[in-house]
């Protein structure tokens, strides 16, 4: 898997997650709140920058690690430091360090109190978000993964809305408890294959059931990460108390998290348990993409809305994981791809909304697009491109994960058609209700449209959903490679 | 001889003649402050003899006395975290001020028993030195403070001296057993005569015996009963000391006895993983329904005792290691916390947990400090209580201790629930009633730093720290390749 020379060069993916790291260190010393705000996104923006040239020198044609670092980190552990990319986790890197910036945009005016810390908590996220991407010893990767929910509890639980504290214990109850499970798997991984180093974990004969019991103990983790019904109840309350940039970093990229998980270990490493649990994983997904579009269209809450709709969304990911071929795996990282722009992009709505008018009540907004054009403009832009409306980012990868379940199992498609027409219902009402909805409602008339800062905030994103809408081959031709040989690797069987 | 001796008995006898300078100052009448600084004095010398006495070896006392690299190591742990409890210590705000020159000479004589205990190879002396530790504990206790009508300080006092005295009192019965059976008092002796009647039941019960005074210090389950009370009972500084350095000496001869133990034996297996299991369970499930924050981490020092019991379980040199990485890096989180507790009460009672609200607004870098330990005590990366934790179940699982393993995760999982109300308290929560900004003396600041830098570099960079405390365990038998 690795190439026979590790990258020379630069530690392109060291700087780009211990960069914000260090950027964290230094807000830690800045009193002063604009110079804060203004240094936390001047790195974020750099970072974003910084990360074009790993698209750059990304080779697409080969399945290998690129820009591999290896050190020695607890050799008496024998836990190494390994970094690397492949097509899958490149894309997922650029997703995150183009969001960061945006989330420092969105939290502009709407954060208040402790902003020194706030944006300690972003920029310390950033790093462990990309190194979660990039790791390739477990460890290393656990470490990520579980120092992730400290600044994320903090986001939500310092920085959220009235059930704060709730919601932030939950999530953090909800996602520690499915770890620790994954630690006793890579344990147990480790002294089945004697090493921490995730390539090597790869393509070896465990026996069945050894791989069922890891299988099941990496799926729990996750599966609440993603999270898979029945384990989303926690995604709901974090999403609706979180701050934007929490709701945004928690909904883009570490939903992410849970299906990068399935396809970088539970793939590879346990194929045969994947293809043994496929069917069941395939029906919860379905059961996500109905029971997330029905809950969302019982929502009165714009951000409940949006919460429930990325279980639905999320639905889609998993069905084209688990339809184990090539044009859903692909359909299923552009899912990702497009729900990490979208979604985004719809709870940086949610919360212009609510910086207006302090609620987040669907009749409290309704008729606003008549006193705010250019926010209608994008949010109606959003929600079609939620509602996987052709032309727009989700129709693509919404379709691929169709054909490449519809190759597995025609059964299967025909119970999902419905919760793409729900998904429609439920994003064209809320549509509706907001750009034409009629009451006169007294409160709307001082409403400001967004400014500029809003317009940057909101526009990168849009640039995204017609990008991968009408031209998504760069994208794509990026993960091919990757995706193959993943597929090869999942199709083997002991 | 003697200049060879002096170096290698450096630590004790800078302890030591620190002790005798206190008993002066103690006598000059309420000197609290010239016997602080003492104290403070005796704590730097001690770490500078330590560091100095590092690469001594030597076999003292007609061999009773060992000075190898293992006991080397954990002096220095020792010298370091005494001082840290002088700084925790401060003016000592719930002891009366007639007897706190006392109070600093009984904390010195307790540190100077540990630093002997980890040297000691024959057991009458280690009995001897367990005893000189214990002492002035029980004396602490009883120290605080009295407040209208309560005598608590004095209740848990007696408790913890009855159940001390109880504990010891089995542990003699026991090695009473070992010496019957081998006829010597010498560890090495000891274990090389064991080893060839393995298994013998008699061997059995007398290390089984021989544990419970061990146990009793590290508040193993059952020996845990008097751990809640005199948590409560003491003040908040004889609270964090107890807390902290006892079990890492307790740990660190725990592990000089289990090596007595053949490695594969099914009873003392069975025996260490049922107490460690017990523990984890009754410490982490008693703990979420406490408000006194003292007696919640007591309970969960109950709990923090049966993981690092994990590693001795697996009776290797990777389960011996990971269990002393996992002491060492609990004082420092555990003084973590103390340090909070000490400081959040300027006249000395009690926290409960709620009284932490707001800590983020009255002082930033006390939040900090807490928020640092109780997350390294749930074992988050990349703090220290995750590292050891998975030396410890990377120890059990490779010897196929897997249910012990599922149990010490769940614990993890149960655990998390009550630190995070503590860090909901002391970081999201705000106060109901403004309290004032808590003034933190420059010592106390330094505390906190040091406090926070060791979690976190124990946590990321464990390697130096590891290999040292690997290679220093050269007395356990057939040291097996480390897997």
């Amino acid at each position: 898997m690795f190439p026979s020379a590790p990258h020379t060069g630069a530690p392109l993916l060291s700087i780009l997650i211990f960069a914000p790291l260090a950027a964290a260190a230094v807000a830690a010393l800045v009193k002063n709140e604009r110079a804060l705000r203004w240094w936390t996104l001047a790195v974020t923006t750099l970072a974003a920058a910084f990360s074009l040239k790993l698209y750059c020198g990304f080779n697409p044609d080969t399945a290998g690690f690129q820009f591999v670092e290896r050190a020695a980190w607890i050799p008496s552990l024998r836990i190494e430091y390994i970094l690397g990319v492949d097509g899958l986790s490149l894309l997922l890197i650029l997703l995150t360090t183009l969001l960061a910036p945006l989330c420092v945009l969105a939290s502009w005016t709407s954060i208040k109190v402790r902003i020194r810390e706030f944006m300690i908590c972003l920029l310390v996220m950033e790093s462990v978000m990309v190194g979660v991407f990039c790791a390739l010893d477990f460890v290393l990767f656990f470490v990520f993964w579980e120092a992730m929910l400290i600044p994320m509890a903090l986001l939500i639980g310092v920085w959220g809305g009235q059930r704060r504290i709730y919601a932030s214990v939950k999530f953090f109850i909800y996602t520690f408890s499915g770890s620790i499970f994954l630690l006793v798997a890579l344990i147990a991984l480790r002294l089945r294959a004697g090493s921490f180093c995730i390539p090597d974990l790869m393509g070896r004969p465990y026996e069945p059931a050894f791989q069922c019991w890891i299988f099941a103990a990496l799926f729990l983790s996750f599966a609440i990460k993603v999270p898979m019904i029945p384990l989303h109840t926690w995604l709901p309350a974090a999403h609706v108390e979180a701050p934007t940039a929490g709701s945004v970093i928690l909904a883009s990229v570490l939903l992410k998290m849970g299906t990068y998980g399935f396809i970088r270990f539970c793939l590879p490493i346990t194929p045969y348990a994947a293809q043994a649990f496929a069917p069941a994983i395939l029906w919860l997904s379905v059961a996500a993409i109905l029971y997330g579009g029905l809950a969302a269209l019982g929502q009165s809450d714009l951000k409940k809305l949006v919460a429930y709709s990325s279980v639905g969304h999320m639905g889609f990911a998993t069905l084209g994981i688990f339809v184990l071929n090539t044009r859903g795996m692909e359909g299923a990282i552009l899912v990702m791809i497009n729900h990490g722009v979208t979604t985004g992009a719809l709870f940086i709505c949610v919360g212009i909304l609510y910086e207006r008018l302090h609620s987040r009540e669907m009749g409290d907004a309704a008729g606003i697009g008549k006193y705010m054009p250019v926010f209608s403009f994008f949010l109606g832009a959003f929600c079609l491109s939620s509602l996987a409306f052709p032309g727009t980012n989700s129709f693509i990868g919404e379709f691929l994960v169709l054909c490449g379940g519809f190759a597995r199992s025609k059964i299967l498609v025909a119970c999902v058609i419905p919760g793409v027409v729900i998904c429609a219902a439920y994003m064209l009402r809320m549509l509706q209700r907001l750009a034409w909805g009629g009451t006169r409602n007294p409160d709307h008339a001082g409403l400001r449209d967004i400014g500029l800062r809003e317009t940057l905030t909101l526009a990168p994103l849009l640039v995204f959903v017609f990008w991968i809408g009408f031209h998504p081959a760069p994208f794509l031709r990026v993960m091919h490679a990757s995706v193959a040989n993943l597929l090869q690797q999942a199709g083997r069987l002991p | 001889m003697t200049s060879a001796f002096i170096q290698a008995f450096l630590p004790e006898l800078v302890l030591v003649c620190g002790a005798l300078g206190l008993f002066v100052v103690a006598l000059g009448g309420s000197q609290g402050r010239a016997a602080r600084k003492t104290a403070l004095v005796v704590a730097a010398a001690a770490i500078l003899a330590c560091v100095l006495a590092l690469g001594a070896r030597a076999d003292l006392f007609s061999g009773a006395y060992r000075v190898d690299a293992f006991s080397q190591l954990l002096k220095l742990a020792f010298a370091c975290g005494f001082a840290a409890i002088v700084l925790l210590s401060g003016d000592l705000p719930d002891i009366r001020d007639e007897i706190k020159p006392e109070y600093f000479l009984f904390v010195t004589l307790s540190a100077t028993g540990l630093v002997m205990l980890v040297s000691c190879i024959d057991v009458i002396a280690l009995v001897v030195a367990l005893e000189l530790a214990s002492f002035p504990l029980y004396l602490l206790v009883p120290m605080r403070r009295e407040r209208g009508g309560q005598r608590s300080q004095m209740e848990s006092a007696i408790k913890y001296v009855m159940f001390g005295v109880a504990a010891n009192g089995i542990m003699l019965f026991g090695l009473s057993y070992l010496f019957g059976l081998t006829g010597t008092t010498h560890l090495p002796q000891m274990a090389a005569s064991l080893r060839m009647q393995a298994g013998s039941p008699l061997a059995i019960a007398g290390l089984a015996m021989a544990f419970c005074g061990l146990f009793y210090k590290l508040a193993v389950f059952p020996f845990h009963f008097w751990t809640p009370d005199v948590y409560q009972g003491a003040s908040n500084e004889t609270a964090g000391f107890i807390a902290s350095l006892p079990k890492l000496g307790a740990v660190a001869v725990l592990v000089r006895f289990v090596s007595l133990a053949p490695p594969d034996n099914r009873a003392i297996i069975l025996l260490l993983s049922v107490l460690a299991a017990a523990s984890m369970f009754y410490g982490n499930l008693v703990a979420l329904m406490q408000r006194d924050l003292k007696r919640m981490l007591g309970f969960s020092g109950i709990a923090h005792a049966g993981y690092a019991m994990v590693g001795l379980v697996a009776l290797d040199l990777a389960g011996y290691t990971a269990a002393i990485y996992y002491s060492l890096g609990y004082v420092l989180m555990i003084l973590a916390c103390f340090v909070v507790a000490c400081r959040v009460s300027p006249d000395g009672t009690n926290v409960a947990v709620g009284d932490l609200a707001g800590l983020h607004r009255r002082s930033p870098l006390l939040a900090i400090t807490l928020f640092t330990g109780i997350f390294a005590l749930a074992g988050l990366p990349p703090f220290v209580g995750f590292m050891g934790k998975l030396g410890l179940l990377a120890a059990a699982l490779a010897r196929g201790h897997l249910w012990l393993v599922v149990v010490a995760v769940v614990n993890s999982a149960i655990a998390i629930y009550y630190y995070l109300q503590v860090i909901r308290q002391a970081v999201f929560g705000e106060a109901a009633v403004e309290r004032p900004p808590i003034r933190l003396s420059a010592s106390t600041r330094l505390l906190c730093v040091v406090l926070i830098a060791g979690i976190v570099a124990f946590g990321a960079f464990p390697e130096t720290i590891i290999g040292a405390i690997r290679q220093s365990l050269t007395f356990i038998p057939s040291s097996a390749p480390y897997r």
